[in-house]
């Protein structure tokens, strides 16, 4: 092996083992969070809509353990609906939810 | 005597050695004169039998036991070379969902009847066949490879594990978990071409049963049949009987961490053992 083919080795081993560090993290943040997330987040969906039309993407159930404590997180983007009329939008730009009658 | 013991070989990920495990572990702990059964779960692509050397002898199989169509002793296939040790291969015409929780077990309990130590052949994946696998086991043993999607698998296999097993359904104490590196070059990582033990161990952090090193005797037993476990001259044999032997117990020092030297004939000629 010449010298330059030396310091020009391959050690490829040092990513694997960093994206694996990030990657196995990540994994394990979904697998501990409880069977009923999904299932809760179907029903906020389902709720939601009645009320304001959400893109199912933009809402996130989350739920952090700082190891004192639980919290859970719902994160709903609402969008900027033209079928609104302009008096249900509030002041900060967000939506004020009307329920509507059946 | 100890109570039996279920110990299923698993990973996640296919074509990692599980089945090559299986059947050295398995041919291991008979050697070590403990009466084993080893029982092939990957319905519908049996292979646990090739490996073992005794396809030919498959008459009845475990899912016909499961559905009452023979009896358990008339399905597993004794071992012509080592005592103590019995095969029950798999279907190969049936699906996975030939295996139910209630059939398993009734099937788990009558071999612990019988035999004191009961090896499951997991197939890959995480589906039934491979939950089926690991749902009645007391300890795992999961086979990776220093290799990235090996390593991910594995630890999404030990989450399978520690949430999905009889023991984690039932509050017991947990699946007592092992780590089992195959394929392992110890030349390529001292170039820092592929992962390192310790990389591997930080990140999933179970105990060590063993390593075995790459040797090209793995492919050589499979493909006369032999249990690699059985043949002394290879590395990777010596290394399965080290794995069984702290899996029982004992203290043995890790083997074939370091690179082979290999003397100045063996490079002429090119290859190693």
């Amino acid at each position: 092996m010449g010298l330059l083919a030396f310091f020009r080795r391959d050690r490829s081993a040092n990513h694997a083992k960093e994206r694996l560090q990030i990657l196995v993290a990540h994994d394990r943040v979904g697998r501990d969070s409880p069977d009923y997330l999904p299932l809760l987040q179907r029903d906020l969906i389902a709720v939601i809509a009645r009320y304001v039309e959400i893109d199912e993407d933009k809402l996130t159930v989350e739920l952090a353990n700082d190891g004192i404590s639980s919290m859970l997180a719902v994160n709903i983007e609402l969008p900027r609906s033209k079928s609104q009329k302009p008096e249900l939008r509030n002041p900060h730009g967000g939506l004020r939810v009307r329920p509507q009658l059946a | 005597m100890p109570a039996p013991k279920i110990v299923t070989i698993t990973s996640g990920k296919g074509g990692v050695g599980k089945t090559t495990s299986a059947a050295a572990i398995a041919a291991g702990l008979a050697l070590k004169g403990i009466k084993t059964a080893v029982i092939d779960f990957d319905v519908g692509l049996r292979n646990l039998d090739l490996v073992m050397g005794c396809e030919r002898r498959v008459v009845f199989d475990f899912v016909n036991v499961i559905n009452n169509e023979a009896r358990l002793k008339q399905a597993l296939i004794k071992d012509k070379r080592v005592e103590n040790l019995w095969i029950l291969p798999t279907s190969q015409t049936r699906d996975k969902d030939a295996l139910t929780k209630e059939g398993v077990g009734r099937v788990l309990e009558e071999l612990k009847g019988e035999f004191d130590m009961i090896v499951c052949d997991s197939p890959a994946g995480i589906e039934k066949g491979a939950l089926m696998a690991l749902y009645y086991a007391d300890e795992a043993i999961v086979v990776t490879n220093p290799e990235v999607s090996s390593v991910r698998d594995s630890d999404r296999i030990l989450g399978v594990l520690s949430s999905r097993s009889r023991r984690a359904e039932r509050g017991e104490s947990p699946v007592k978990t092992h780590l089992l590196l195959t394929r392992y070059d110890a030349a390529r990582v001292s170039k820092g071409e592929m992962l390192k033990l310790e990389d591997v161990l930080e990140i999933l952090a179970i105990p060590l049963l063993g390593i075995i090193p790459e040797s090209p005797s793995v492919l050589r037993a499979s493909n006369i049949g032999l249990p690699i476990a059985l043949d002394p001259d290879s590395p990777a044999g010596r290394a399965y009987n080290d794995a069984v032997g702290r899996f029982l117990g004992e203290t043995i020092e890790h083997r074939f961490l370091k690179p082979e030297r290999r003397g100045f004939f063996q490079r002429l000629i090119g290859r190693a053992a």
